[in-house]
């Protein structure tokens, strides 16, 4: 059961705006998702590692070298829509 | 020759060869297919018909100059609108990117384009591939090319619809928990679900990191093995490719099915699943029986807990990957005045996702919080791991699983879209080969007494595709 309460303090966890009538209408369906899981509940898993990745690979390395041609700076920045300046983007300031 | 657009991908690379048609008529036959279906099926967000007849062009000149090109020179692909495609617009069909045109093509599309890719455009799918019906689309819904009331599936829907429709010869899509075999199931087409890993996701917008998986959808098992081909194998810039041999895929088509070991998961055909699908299903095996295959029941016991392990360890990866769409590096910025760069975030993110991907995020946020990680999270990977116990008894006993891909055939527009669980129950049965990642080609199966398309999937061991492919050439 996720309260009203709780979807206001997990949206703003995650930096989103959600208006008084969807935090009533995702309060019911988050918690019909999340009752749901308690399905889990009947599995043993005592003994039993977590997976994290399925084909067995492990620390894929290489050497640090600067190999990324696939795009400039330029094109990058002009992926946003915000003002560019000194080759960075100005967004608003974060302490007032 | 008319309607270019019907042929197979392999009709169309002999024909061309043979100088039957050129490059551009068939791209043209396509377009016009579009024009006449694409407004009741919405199957493609974009167009890019200028690009699409230029490269027709290019790739006619080499064939009249004799030049030797490869299988896919010339031929019409549509690509869901979650692959970066360099100078053409990419939205994963979400307010949030609704503009953006990134600067780089991800690498499944850097190499289709070496092969002589012709891009009619880009299709529709679920808002950043979350969903089963691409009812969450900021484009509106793709119809199924058989009934025009109901859903074309998703998420890779309108890659699905628009080869279904001929639209174009074979699609692209991606498929985290069956957004590839489900859309391919309800319309008809053959969907290939790679092994975790075998064909790199650089460039291609990421759901959930440790599910992920790029393929084809296409009008036969030969066409699947001629996508794949091209696409498959290690790739610097995806570090989860590994340094696994690419078999010939060809090579598997015509091994025939004599001795090879079947397993009927009785999980797939029980308690859930449509009586009708089941059947379908069934019948297909007993041809494959005559043809030689040896088929037995086996089981799968945990199959009932992979949608909720999904449905948390899912919305975890995505929740952390879409941090990135704040709307300040690429993405719409808030229509709201902002009082803050915090208040900008919030304001971007709350304007800029659709309610699917809200709770998505929520789910998430919420299973990976202090007090809840191991009751959910930890949980979860580790049920994930007797999900994959479960496969691996199996392939000691048989060489391949059989099971349909959805419990029921397309539903009808809406039906679902209120109840986000009964969605998630679509996918009941393309999770589990998902959670193990292991491949599974969905294959068109037989028709339902409402005329709808039934499909069947076979799953294999990681990086056995081949396998997929030569049991799917027997199923007519």
């Amino acid at each position: 059961m996720l309260t009203e309460d709780e979807v206001r303090h997990v949206a703003k966890l995650a930096r989103i705006d959600l208006a008084d009538t969807d935090v009533k209408r995702f309060s019911k369906q988050l918690s019909d998702v999340l009752d749901y899981m308690d399905i889990l509940s009947d599995v043993d898993t005592d003994d039993v590692d977590m997976t994290n990745q399925v084909t067995g690979l492990k620390n894929a390395m290489r050497k640090d070298e600067v190999t990324n041609s696939k795009s400039t700076r330029d094109e990058l920045l002009d992926c946003s829509e915000l003002p560019k300046d000194s080759k960075q983007i100005r967004v608003l300031p974060a302490i007032k | 020759m008319a309607d270019l657009n019907k042929l197979t991908i392999s009709e169309a690379k002999n024909g061309l060869r043979a100088k039957e048609f050129s490059s551009v008529e068939l791209t043209k036959d396509c377009f016009s297919e579009i024009k006449k279906s694409n407004k009741d099926l919405n199957a493609f967000v974009l167009l890019t018909e200028d690009e699409a007849l230029k490269s027709a062009e290019e790739v006619d000149k080499k064939l009249d100059s004799g030049e030797k090109l490869p299988d896919l020179a010339g031929i019409p692909v549509g690509v869901k609108d979650i692959f970066n495609t360099k100078g053409v617009r990419t939205t994963c069909c979400s307010p949030i990117l609704k503009d953006f045109v990134p600067p780089y093509d991800a690498a499944v599309i850097e190499k289709l384009r070496s092969n002589g890719m012709v891009m009619v455009g880009k299709t529709n799918m679920d808002e950043f591939a979350c969903g089963a019906s691409t009812e969450h689309s900021c484009f509106g819904v793709t119809k199924n090319p058989y009934d025009l009331e109901r859903v074309a599936g998703g998420s890779s829907g309108g890659s699905a619809a628009a080869l279904a429709s001929d639209m174009c010869l074979y699609s692209l899509g991606t498929d985290t928990g069956g957004s590839i075999r489900q859309p391919a199931g309800f319309c008809g087409v053959y969907g290939m679900k790679v092994t975790y890993g075998r064909v790199s996701r650089s460039g291609v917008t990421a759901l959930a990191s440790s599910w992920d998986t790029i393929g084809s959808f296409t009008k036969s098992p030969e066409d699947a093995a001629t996508v794949l081909q091209a696409t498959a194998g290690k790739d610097d810039f995806d570090s989860t490719t590994p340094n696994v041999e690419v078999p010939d895929y060809t090579s598997f088509l015509k091994k025939g099915v004599k001795g090879l070991k079947i397993g009927l998961p009785k999980e797939y055909f029980g308690e859930g699943i449509e009586k009708e699908t089941a059947d379908v299903v069934r019948e297909q095996v007993k041809l494959l029986e005559k043809a030689g295959a040896h088929v037995e029941e086996i089981s799968l016991p945990m199959t009932k807990y992979a949608v909720a392990v999904y449905y948390i360890t899912m919305p975890a990866e995505l929740s952390a990957n879409l941090e990135r769409f704040d709307g300040v590096r690429y993405g719409k910025k808030p229509l709201k005045d902002p009082e803050d760069l915090v208040d900008y975030y919030f304001k971007a993110r709350g304007e800029g996702f659709g309610d699917e991907i809200k709770r998505r995020i929520m789910i998430g946020t919420y299973v990976l919080s202090a007090g809840y990680y191991d009751a959910y999270y930890k949980k979860a990977q580790k049920v994930r791991t007797l999900i994959i116990e479960d496969f691996n008894k199996a392939f000691e006993k048989v060489d391949v699983l059989i099971g349909p891909v959805s419990p029921f055939p397309s539903f009808k527009v809406g039906a679902l879209v209120d109840d986000p669980l009964a969605m998630y129950m679509a996918d009941a049965l393309t999770i589990p080969a998902s959670s193990a990642g292991v491949p599974s080609l969905a294959c068109p199966a037989g028709m339902s007494k409402n005329g709808l398309p039934i499909g069947l999937q076979i799953i294999a061991p990681q990086f056995e595709e081949g396998r997929c492919l030569q049991v799917a050439s027997l199923i007519a």
